[in-house]
């Protein structure tokens, strides 16, 4: 690896999202001397891309969702560069940039991030079909969606159910158009993707499942009128929003001698075929999947951030480490519905595995426990309307605890606000009835309860 | 919105213009024996006197009213001033009584009904507005469109809105002499309470209390599903209702002093003002009990509960200040600022006002023991700065007034000498925390931007740090609007509370410690 702070390096970032600033900030926690540059052609500052959503729907301004004030780069000198990079000289280490700039680095960090997926559908190049990644696509979204009297979100993932509830807001009558047979069901298991069924339809929003887009149809002005589904049936609309997936954002580094496949490839220290050359977040693709239950490419935020943490330390030590995830865990929020998982629950599972899954009479709220048939130990949990605490299972799936520990220590598992009706009776009685068994929750005294002890 | 609030909006405009015409309406009367009922009796004859070319002089407005009183009562004053005679000028500012006792109607032949077309108009109107609020949706809190709101992010109506709170303000600490007819339209209500009939102060607590009513009805529209919201908010009513208004009251109707039990020294900052002190030294048994326990709440309750509990027990759960901030306010948290600069400021301010209160509060015990040989009247020329500038411009006028342009805490987070104190207990001893949920923050912000007290959540959430700040009030809004469960208000043991280095669970490579 590179000799550590042992000079003023100059180390350069292109993208600053989570990964990149994420590494830039570890470097420069460990390397008081180093050069460093952030480089980015979206905006200026760091902003939450997680955080989109919320601009549109009126929640916050742009500047809430920065993580950092204005004045924290300059304070702990990391220079920002606000320009597009349209190509990267490796030979001669530097960027190019659009305006005819160039930039030197020692040491060059690709997060570049992903951009959303167009599958060359008919129609798609019309005025008001986008997809939602950029700042620049929400600012467009909302020229986009002045004065329209219907709007359909194709793809029904993570972004699509966001971009609907995004339309919803502002009253724009939604019609959601899902591929597969239940919601997101690629990820969720059958009853989970339910429940978010019955919720977005719960919301007016015009769920459509089995409903696969066949072409979009515009006005000889160029602007979008309705679509067409695979059945024929045509929707009137004026705004399409293509919410199919994401893909590493690389094609400007096409054929300059970086190896790229889906994303950047790198290795288990996300170096690149390039000497000083590293890939991380969403774009980077590893070689080898990091761990068994991951995938090659990681497009989410916390992973985004690990990269650049691990990198970073990786990039300011002699000893450097591979990048080892621990315990899986995701979390996100389906309209009013928030949903957190830790560790592997896949949408259908072995025949080794079996599953507890508790629903709340309220169809809103659920969990499930994923434990090995074998040995009882829980490999993963999902939960719906009920917060998780991470450590708790971070621990409990990392230790193998068994299922009956697990369900018997629910009610510290809980992180719900105080005073919310406690689910874990409900959810341990179920598992009685169904076992045959008489477990019990560990109980706190009452003084404990009274001055809210959890140990 | 639905047609039933549009109907609500429209009414509950017309009741508050109503009141706030409704001061400038009907005609005024001086007459000898009203001077005579109204004024001190050393004063008697002289005022008799003073304002004698007013009597029998039918006025069409309070304006006109006020304008000769006050020349002729400053034309008195003005020669013995420059005649140095200190000892007969009349220090005394007898311009609200005399001029609600020389009303003439017609709000005093039919204060009810007054009031009826004024306040009740505007509460009906504003629960009208509300209690349709979010009734088709599904639980769950909808902060949809607050910055496009020119109410909410300080668009015109917003800055009208604070206007007119600041000149309300300023209206009734420094010339309640012109909103009379809105103080008699209350006076049955006085009366009925305490015997007594009412002062500014008695129309001022009984909006107060419709306030948080009110809005807080609202909180339990806004925040649905949120038990925490819902339960402190019910609590910030009760104590409103009946340890802030009803309770005193009463006390005056049996002859005792009016006291608030649930109010804390330095917050009641004349609480050892000797008049206060006199006044609960001679009311026998029950005087012994308020000075007994409001000491308690000061060296025992305070630090005691807020080791439980943090400053949220009081702060969000029983003030009065905090009730209105927390209901009346509550559309204007995400105004607050939450640079790390205002928070320099806030730590300046807040400290700076707490030592104002207590070396002022020590002169004051120390001059009332020596019997006044210690500083004599010099401690009232503090308590009158104090009050001025703190007790009234600080608290109401900027506290109250500025919830649309600074957000609704503006008092408790830069001003609030108890604050400071509860503060301090919470920083440094306290089990009190907000427990950030291992690594599953993603920096949207939502929390930060809904602090009302500033403060930047974010900051430490995604650091996977625990939030332990002096300021935070514990009002729980934070974690209820966090999309990813990341915040948890908790009382928990205080080992690993405040975890300065923390290590945010997801990654095995490295244990980042930032
Ligand atoms: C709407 C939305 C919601 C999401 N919600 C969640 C969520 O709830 N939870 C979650 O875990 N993940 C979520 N994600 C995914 C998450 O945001 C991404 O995984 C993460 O932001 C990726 O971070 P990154 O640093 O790899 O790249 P990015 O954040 O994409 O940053 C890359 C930056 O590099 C810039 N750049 C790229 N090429 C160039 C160039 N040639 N010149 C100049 N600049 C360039 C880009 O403009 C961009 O600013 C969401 C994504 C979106 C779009
Ligand atoms: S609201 Fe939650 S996810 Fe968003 S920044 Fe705050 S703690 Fe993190
Ligand atoms: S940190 Fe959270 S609980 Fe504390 S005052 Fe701010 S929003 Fe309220």
């Amino acid at each position: 690896m590179n000799n550590p702070n042992s000079s003023n390096r100059k180390i350069v970032i292109l993208g600053n999202g989570i990964a990149g600033v994420t590494c830039a900030r570890h470097v420069r926690k460990k390397d008081d001397k180093a050069d460093i540059t952030i480089v980015s052609g979206e905006t200026e500052h760091f902003f939450s891309r997680t955080a989109l959503m919320y601009i549109y729907m009126g929640h916050m301004k742009y500047e809430h969702t920065k993580p950092y004030e204005d004045w924290f780069w300059e304070k702990n000198r990391i220079d920002l560069k606000h320009a597009w990079v349209g190509n990267v000289d490796f030979e001669n280490k530097q960027l190019l940039f659009q305006d005819g700039a160039t930039l030197a680095y020692d040491i060059l960090v690709l997060a570049t991030g992903s951009k959303p997926n167009k599958f060359g559908w008919p129609g798609q190049e019309f005025k008001g079909v986008q997809g939602l990644y950029s700042y620049q696509d929400l600012e467009l979204m909302e020229q986009n969606t002045q004065n329209i009297k219907r709007a359909v979100v194709v793809g029904g993932g993570l972004i699509g159910i966001e971009m609907a509830e995004m339309l919803a807001s502002r009253e724009i009558p939604v019609t959601f158009l899902v591929r597969e047979k239940n919601f997101w069901d690629n990820i969720l298991p059958l009853e989970e993707a339910q429940l978010i069924n019955r919720h977005i339809l719960e919301h007016h929003i015009d769920l459509r499942l089995e409903t696969e887009l066949e072409e979009i149809i515009g006005e000889d002005s160029g602007k979008v009128k309705s679509i067409k589904t695979k059945t024929g049936e045509i929707i009137d609309c004026q705004f399409v929003g293509l919410t199919v997936g994401v893909s590493p954002n690389i094609g400007f580094l096409k054929n300059s001698g970086l190896e790229t496949n889906r994303g950047i490839v790198v290795d288990g220290f996300f170096r690149t075929n390039l000497q000083g050359v590293y890939a991380i977040g969403d774009c980077a693709e590893f070689k080898e999947a990091p761990a068994s239950d991951r995938k090659n490419i990681e497009q989410v935020w916390y992973t985004g951030r690990m990269h650049g943490e691990t990198l970073a330390y990786n990039l300011t030590t002699s000893n450097a480490v591979p990048y080892q995830p621990g315990i899986w865990f995701n979390s996100a929020k389906f309209l009013d519905i928030e949903y957190q998982t830790y560790g592997q629950v896949p949408a259908i599972w072995s025949d080794e595995t079996e599953s507890f899954y508790w629903e709340d009479k309220s169809g809103k709220i659920c969990i499930r426990l994923l434990y090995s048939k074998k040995d009882k130990e829980i490999m993963g949990v999902n939960a719906f309307g009920w917060r998780l605490r991470h450590a708790f299972f971070d621990k409990a799936i990392s230790e193998g605890w068994s299922l009956e520990k697990v369900l018997s220590h629910l009610n510290q598992a809980s992180f719900n606000p105080e005073f919310s009706k406690p689910f874990h009776k409900e959810v341990l009685a179920k598992y009685n009835r169904e076992s045959g068994k008489a477990l019990e929750t560990y109980k706190a005294s009452f003084f404990k309860k009274l001055i809210g002890s959890r140990s | 919105m639905k047609n039933i609030q549009k109907v609500g909006a429209a009414i509950f405009v017309l009741g508050f213009l109503i009141f706030s015409i409704l001061p400038f309406i009907g005609t005024y009367q001086l007459g000898k024996t009203i001077v005579e009922a109204n004024v001190k009796d050393i004063h008697r004859e002289t005022m008799v006197d003073i304002m004698s070319p007013m009597y029998g002089k039918v006025y069409d407005s309070n304006f006109a009213f006020i304008k000769d009183f006050k020349q002729y009562f400053n034309t008195y004053n003005d020669q013995l001033k420059s005649n140095q005679e200190w000892d007969k000028v009349i220090w005394d500012n007898y311009a609200f009584d005399l001029t609600k006792a020389s009303s003439l109607g017609p709000v005093a032949n039919n204060p009810y009904f007054y009031l009826g077309i004024s306040v009740l108009v505007a509460v009906i109107g504003a629960l009208l507005y509300i209690l349709p609020l979010y009734r088709s949706e599904p639980e769950g809190i909808k902060n949809n469109g607050i910055f496009f709101s020119s109410m909410k992010a300080k668009g015109f109506l917003g800055i009208l809105t604070g206007t007119y709170l600041i000149l309300f303000y300023i209206v009734l600490y420094w010339f309640p002499e012109y909103m009379t007819n809105l103080v008699i339209a209350v006076d049955p209500i006085s009366m009925a309470l305490s015997g007594n009939p009412a002062s500014q102060w008695f129309l001022y607590g009984l909006i107060y209390t419709l306030a948080i009513f009110v809005m807080g009805i609202r909180m339990f529209r806004k925040y649905r599903g949120n038990k925490y919201q819902t339960l402190r908010t019910a609590s910030v009513m009760f104590f409103q209702l009946s340890f802030a208004f009803i309770l005193p009251e009463i006390l005056v109707l049996f002859n005792q002093p009016w006291h608030d039990f649930k109010n804390i020294w330095p917050l009641d900052y004349s609480f050892f003002y000797d008049y206060r002190m006199e006044g609960m030294l001679s009311s026998g048994a029950l005087g012994m009990f308020m000075l007994i326990w409001g000491i308690i709440l000061i060296v025992l309750g305070v630090p005691l509960l807020t080791y439980f509990y943090g400053k949220r027990w009081y702060c969000s759960w029983v003030c009065g200040c905090g009730g209105l901030a927390e209901t009346l306010g509550d559309p204007y948290r995400q105004l607050s600022d939450k640079t790390v600069k205002s928070w320099k400021i806030e730590r300046y301010l807040i400290h700076g006002v707490l030592v104002f209160a207590v070396l002022m509060t020590a002169l004051t015990i120390g001059n009332y023991f020596s019997g006044f040989s210690f500083l004599g009247d010099a401690t009232n020329q503090l308590h009158s700065i104090y009050g001025f500038a703190i007790g009234s411009a600080f608290a109401g006028v900027i506290g109250t007034g500025f919830y649309p342009l600074m957000g609704n805490r503006v008092w408790c987070r830069f001003g609030c000498p108890l604050a400071a104190y509860l503060g301090m207990v919470q920083r440094f001893k306290s089990r009190f925390r907000i427990t950030t949920n291992g690594g599953q923050c993603i920096s949207c912000g939502n929390c930060s931007t809904y602090c009302e007290m500033g403060i930047d959540v974010r900051w430490y959430a995604q650091r996977g740090q625990n939030i332990v700040r002096s300021s935070c009030v514990g009002c729980g809004v934070c974690s209820a609007v966090c999309p990813r469960g990341v915040l948890k208000l908790e009382n928990g043991d205080e080992e690993g509370r405040i975890n300065d280095m923390p290590i945010i669970i997801g990654n095995k490579s490295i244990t980042i410690k930032s």
